[in-house]
């Protein structure tokens, strides 16, 4: 290996330090327009008139659109399409797109947006899951609020817990999350002479926007070209909600015939923005007193919000996963995506796992404490390894490091010393460590199997450039230091004369979207297949100037020591790779191909559950360390250590990067991210009410990268984006538990909810003392 | 509404006519196109927006552009081309500190600051200066450590690893 497995420099760096990379706000076109929307501003009720009079009359105002003048469809085609580009006679949640406006300049389509009067009927709304579930509730989707229910059965879930000894359970709720990417949602819309449309902007899902665009236009998908601009963060915040940015642009381009640009404002971002879902999950689990899990049922609810858009498959993932990364001979899981009157909920790194993991990784400390056996070892006596079976009934065949992962972290978080019982732990201020694990299905899994290929387009140019073509994004993760680094293995070539563009929708097919952890992995492999395609004509050029003869069935293979070509055994006798690529095109050989791969097959009942959910797993454990204030409820995380089983780690310093930032987004989402809604309105839709971590809350962290190759990975490589954002958050709610003996029931665990915990833990003790006195 | 407004942007002379309210940032973005000065929240809370205005650093979303009349005004483009900035980035770079780079510009920008002011800071200290500045990709980790290093390149004359032997293997 030459560059793989190596901490390269990332090839995008230099213009983003320079300040010269372009974001989408920073490009202008000539003729350029501004769009702003009107939104919704109550969570339910009917339109009964729209009036533009006052705003038309506003100098610079260009037009205001409704959805009668979408030429398409209005329908933003994610899985259900319930979700139109605008409202047509009713809203469903504050801040649903109403109309659109466009202007001269940005500040004018901003203000003359908020002279649009809508008027509306209120109508009953209704903000929580368990209210909408109710049969009499108002019905916001279907009629039963349930946009969508998968049920998961595995073995014979009473004989499990009849067989246990103990059993325990619990209910677990979350709030929602917020992206916070530092570049908020924008798009640039072009008008073409064909009557088609070229879309710039900041996204995650290239081909989605496309699907997106043809729509709202009703034109073919040939005559719309999507192309991303360099995206400042994204974290699944890109996934969905860019289709929506790139339909309106579109339609305002369309129907002005201009190029027309969209920014959203960041407090725009907050309220529209697609988030994490809050969540509720009732688990329980049953147990032999040998601590060998019996069963475990759970139910998991998510707030999806007043549109389907990704809640489908966020809550087929999370369901998948719920009971834990442990061999559990009887399952039983039933997951619910339930509709709300608020802002529609999609993606977020982990893709519904967090909640989850939550739950399950503070339940089975639970377990442990009644079983009187300790969190690491009830863990490890029940984890998922070779030959053992998911809650899927899914056998594990492949490329599974957790053993050395839970070691690894248990180790290096010298967890035998810090470790004490939370009653013999004393103090003001607290010392608590938390332990959490997870697996996490690489790729879209069952659930998206049809979207699980991608495309790719390599060649080297004349003077020994290399130029890539990919379908999948670079959102700030790496991804196109990381497939430049697989090309140049692949290809012989010197990793400094790799280009890899972003994603442009005309060049490479649907390739899929950039989620899942599946880049690395698919547009890794894709890549590998034309750089492969491409190396048989340079390995047959290479022989011929050997002299092994035509003919003579090759004998030799030809290695590459990143500079030059050689025949394995005669390492002396060296072919210069510019000059071979010289020599290549004189003699006409093509250096250029297409490349393809598609994920192993997998299948799943729509019934049981049951099937080979994902073709491999990550797995991961994290141990953290806290400090608890018992008076002020304040929680100070000292150091996180998060192990990631990934394969192969192409670039270890970018895994690092991966591992660290996700940490500190699991601990926001633990501790300080906290938003507030009344009546479905965000109350603080922005970074001085919603609390991101900041410099000033880093713990040490320490990142451990376990490599267990997998046979169908590039170079072993499974991938890394989501893993580190599902275990920290529970580590240190196990942690504060440790510390404090405050079992911590919902996310975020803000000073206030940890003061509630120490007062009822406070009257529970009391109560036990009482009762005990009584007894005595 | 318009007000002449003067100042010395990136070394050179420039005169706008705009409101004194409007925000520097998008005068600097909308009026002069610097489109190297990030647009994050606009309400001072990210630091994506972060200019030099004589010598020290601020948000510049919230700063009225009359108010920069007669003053410097720095963003990074006006650093690019100098030695001590170009050090800072390659430390960026070396310690893979830079992920969506939408808040690098501003980071370096108060990296400078810093270590003009302070060319060896302790960890608190590059805690306080960059608190200000906001990232959601790296955990800020291998920002504390870019600005180390390029404190130490800065200060101790340490020179910058060469390009191929910036290379780490995996341990």
């Amino acid at each position: 290996m030459n560059v793989i497995g190596v901490s390269v420099a990332r090839n995008d760096a230099q213009e983003k330090v320079a300040g010269t990379a372009k974001y989408i706000d920073d490009y202008a076109f000539g003729n350029m327009l501004y769009g702003a929307t009107v939104r919704s501003s109550v969570a339910c009720g009917k339109i009964l008139s729209i009036d533009t009079a006052t705003a038309l009359k506003i100098s610079g105002v260009a037009g205001v659109f409704t959805y009668r003048d979408v030429p398409g469809k209005n329908s933003v085609p994610l899985v259900f399409g319930d979700y139109p580009f605008l409202a047509e006679n009713n809203v469903l949640f504050y801040g649903q797109p109403v109309a659109l406006l466009v202007a001269d300049s940005e500040e004018t389509a901003r203000h003359a947006a908020r002279q649009v009067r809508v008027e509306y009927e209120k109508a009953p709304a209704v903000f929580d899951v368990l209210e909408a579930l109710k049969k009499d509730s108002p019905k916001i989707y279907g009629d039963n609020n349930v946009f969508k229910k998968y049920d998961i059965i595995k073995g014979d879930i009473a004989k499990g817990f009849k067989d246990a000894d103990v059993r325990v359970e619990d209910v677990f709720t979350t709030n929602y999350q917020v992206h916070c990417y530092m570049e908020p949602q924008g798009m640039v819309a072009d008008p073409q002479p064909d009557g088609g449309m070229a879309v710039y902007g900041t996204m995650q899902c290239p081909f989605y926007v496309h699907d997106a665009v043809a729509a709202i236009l009703g034109v073919s998908q040939n005559r719309v070209k999507i192309v991303q601009t360099t995206t400042g963060g994204a974290f699944g915040g890109k996934e969905d909600v860019p289709s929506v940015v790139a339909g309106h642009s579109a339609l305002l381009a369309h129907l002005t015939k201009r190029p027309v640009k969209i920014i959203y404002t960041r407090e725009e971002d907050f309220h529209s923005m697609s988030k994490r879902h809050p969540s509720r999950v009732e688990i329980k689990y049953g147990a032999k007193k040998n601590g060998k899990i019996t069963a475990c049922s759970v139910r998991y609810i998510l707030d999806a919000g007043a549109f389907s858009t990704l809640s489908p498959i966020v809550l087929w993932r999370g369901a998948v996963h719920s009971a834990g990364p442990y061999d559990i001979p009887n399952v039983k899981i039933e997951a619910l995506a339930v509709a709300t009157n608020k802002v529609p909920c999609g993606a977020f790194r982990g893709f519904g796992q967090p909640q989850a993991t939550f739950a399950n990784e503070s339940l089975i400390d639970k377990l442990a404490e009644k079983l009187s056996i300790s969190p690491l070892k009830l863990r490890r006596l029940n984890m998922l390894g070779i030959g053992s079976e998911t809650a899927t009934g899914q056998k594990i065949e492949k490329s599974c490091g957790f053993k050395k992962v839970i070691d690894t972290v248990v180790e290096k978080a010298k967890w035998d010393k810090i470790y004490l019982p939370p009653e013999k732990r004393s103090g003001r201020v607290k010392t608590g460590i938390g332990v959490a694990a997870a697996f996490y299905g690489v790729g879209l899994g069952a659930g998206g199997r049809h979207l699980d290929r991608a495309g790719s387009y390599v060649q080297i140019q004349k003077d020994g450039a290399v130029l890539v073509a990919i379908g999948n994004t670079e959102m700030g993760q790496g991804l196109l230091t990381v497939v430049s680094q697989i090309a140049a293995e692949a290809l012989g070539a010197p990793y400094d004369f790799i280009k890899v563009m972003l994603p442009d929708t005309t060049r490479v097919p649907d390739s899929g979207p950039t989620v899942a952890s599946r880049s690395t992995l698919m547009s890794g492999n894709a890549v590998k297949n034309a750089c492969e395609i491409i190396r048989r004509n340079i390995d047959r050029t290479v022989l011929g100037m050997a002299g092994v003869r035509k003919g003579a069935s090759y004998k030799g293979e030809v290695c590459s020591d990143g500079k030059n070509y050689f025949i394995k055994g005669a390492p002396k006798k060296k072919i210069n790779y510019f000059e071979l690529v010289k020599k290549c095109y004189a003699a006409r050989v093509n250096l250029s191909s297409n490349g393809w791969y598609t994920g192993e097959e997998v299948d799943f009942s729509d019934v049981t559950g049951q099937g080979k959910a994902y073709y491999v797993y990550t797995y991961s454990a994290t141990v953290a360390i806290v400090s608890v204030n018992t008076e002020t409820g304040e929680v100070d995380v000292k150091k996180i250590v998060s192990g990631h089983d990934i394969g192969r780690a192409i670039n270890p310093q970018q895994c690092e990067g991966q591992i660290e930032g996700g940490v500190m987004q699991a601990a926001g989402y633990a501790l300080t991210e906290n938003l507030v809604l009344k009546d479905g309105i965000i109350q603080n839709p922005n970074f001085a009410g919603y609390l991101i971590p900041t410099p000033d809350d880093v713990p040490e962290i320490v990142p451990v990268i376990v490599e267990e190759a997998y046979s169908d990975g590039p170079y072993g490589a499974k991938g890394l984006g989501e893993s580190p954002m599902i275990t920290p958050a529970a580590a240190i709610a196990n942690a504060i538990y440790n510390a404090t003996g405050w079992r911590v029931y919902s996310l975020p665990a803000t000073p206030e909810v940890l003061t509630a915990l120490r007062a009822n833990f406070n009257h529970g003790r009391r109560h036990k003392i009482c009762t005990e006195r009584k007894k005595g | 509404m318009g007000e002449d407004i003067r100042f010395v942007l990136n070394g050179k002379r420039v005169e706008v006519t705009v409101n004194p309210l409007k925000s520097l940032l998008r005068v600097l973005r909308e009026d002069l196109r610097r489109t190297d000065v990030k647009a994050g929240c606009e309400q001072g809370e990210c630091g994506s927006c972060t200019v030099i205005v004589d010598g020290k650093t601020i948000n510049s979303c919230l700063y009225p552009a009359g108010q920069a009349d007669g003053k410097q005004v720095t963003t990074i483009a006006g650093l690019n081309d100098e030695r001590e900035t170009q050090l800072i980035q390659k430390a960026y770079i070396e310690e893979g500190a830079v992920q969506c780079g939408f808040c690098t510009p501003g980071l370096i920008l108060v990296t400078r600051v810093l270590l003009d002011k302070n060319p060896s800071p302790g960890e608190a200290e590059i805690r306080v200066a960059i608190s200000g500045n906001l990232c959601r990709c790296t955990g800020y980790k291998k920002i504390f450590n870019a600005v180390k290093r390029a404190a130490k390149y800065l200060g101790k004359g340490e020179k910058p690893l060469p390009r191929k032997t910036a290379l780490r293997k995996i341990q």
